[in-house]
């Protein structure tokens, strides 16, 4: 798929990231000298990171690929990987490799999904 | 430069190293998704030179390739950043209560889950010239790992970059699953979050939502239930 941007879109959203980004690092270091004490707020903060990463996982990595199959293969493959404590770029590549593998085999099946 | 400042500089830098490292790796795999879905290289390393966070700007970036709208981008990576919020917390006890504000600007942008963990290791009081010290290499290794990803990316053969697609979401699974093996609260946050953003694709009327929205859903609905059943000690609080 071929994608064109609008770069003024584009650097907007890159400067609102930037921003956003940088807020929450500076706030706390450059303003604050108290921990919070709250003990659901610490908590939920904590927990926050995994929820994000888990919802963007799921359900976009099915259609991440040329095909269902393929990402279903894919994502077995990094969930192997990333549990037996591979790195990022391992893990990351890993699933490349069997989507690319899957998909070329998958060309040879008579049956269409 | 005092002898001094020099040479907690140099700790920093040399503490540094194993960091950028690995944020090589990852911001290759950041740039080569970048590409793959036909962003300069330029917008590539901008992104990793001005944010220099991981999930945030893979989860920004991939709203800036739907076409979300500022404000799901800006509240979207500002809900995957807000962690640092503890982390800057957890540093500002530990620094020169005396530190100029500019000298607390510049280590703010710092702040990176491995940079943060390295340095609250480091023994007493935390100065200004090691924690920028420590920073260096890492930014660097950040930027030019999204460089190389960026630019090879278009070197490779379109039978591969289709499979490249997955590459993102393989990360983002190397991320939180280790974890998830020694804490079974982050297994039941990944698993709750899941099951709620696939409820929130394939349900009619939710269905609906953009996909910013629907993270930020899940994230304080997973995260508030694990708050309650599962409240974090202060033993773990850096971690995060």
């Amino acid at each position: 798929m071929e994608h064109t941007y609008n770069y003024f879109y584009v650097l907007t959203a890159v400067a609102v990231m930037a921003i956003v980004t940088y807020i929450p690092r500076m706030l706390p270091l450059t303003f604050m000298r108290r921990k919070i004490q709250n003990r659901f707020i610490r908590s939920f903060l904590y927990y926050v990171p995994y929820a994000v990463l888990a919802a963007m996982t799921l359900p976009g990595i099915l259609y991440s690929t040329a095909n269902v199959v393929s990402a279903i293969t894919g994502m077995a493959a990094a969930i192997f990987l990333a549990y037996k404590k591979k790195g990022l770029l391992i893990v990351a590549l890993g699933a490349v490799f069997v989507v690319f593998v899957t998909e070329q085999l998958w060309a040879y099946v008579p049956m269409p999904l | 430069m005092s002898a001094d400042i020099k040479s907690a500089y140099l700790r920093g830098l040399q503490n540094g190293i194993p960091i950028c490292l690995g944020y090589l790796s990852v911001s290759f795999t950041f740039g080569m998704m970048c590409t793959e879905n036909d962003l300069p290289f330029w917008i590539a390393v901008l992104i990793s030179m001005t944010n220099l966070t991981s999930a945030g700007q893979f989860a920004g970036t991939a709203l800036i390739i739907n076409g979300g709208s500022l404000f799901e981008i800006g509240l979207t990576t500002f809900v995957i950043n807000i962690r640092y919020l503890l982390m800057s917390l957890s540093l500002s006890q530990r620094i020169d209560p005396a530190l100029s504000i500019p000298k607390r600007l510049v280590m703010s942008f710092g702040v990176t889950d491995e940079i943060f963990g390295v340095s609250m290791q480091a023994k007493g009081q935390i100065s200004a010239a090691y924690f920028i010290g420590l920073m260096t290499a890492p930014f660097w290794g950040w930027a030019l790992g999204t460089l190389i990803g960026a630019t090879a990316v278009s070197l490779l053969p379109d039978m591969v970059r289709s499979a490249l697609g997955i590459a993102i979401y393989g990360m983002f699974l190397a991320v939180i699953i280790p974890p998830a093996r020694e804490e079974h609260a982050l297994a039941w946050v990944i698993v709750l979050a899941a099951l709620i953003s696939c409820v929130f694709y394939y349900a009619p009327v939710l269905n609906q939502l953009s996909s910013g929205w629907v993270i930020i859903i899940c994230a304080v609905l997973a995260s508030s239930f694990a708050a309650v059943k599962w409240p974090v000690g202060d033993e773990e609080e850096g971690e995060a």
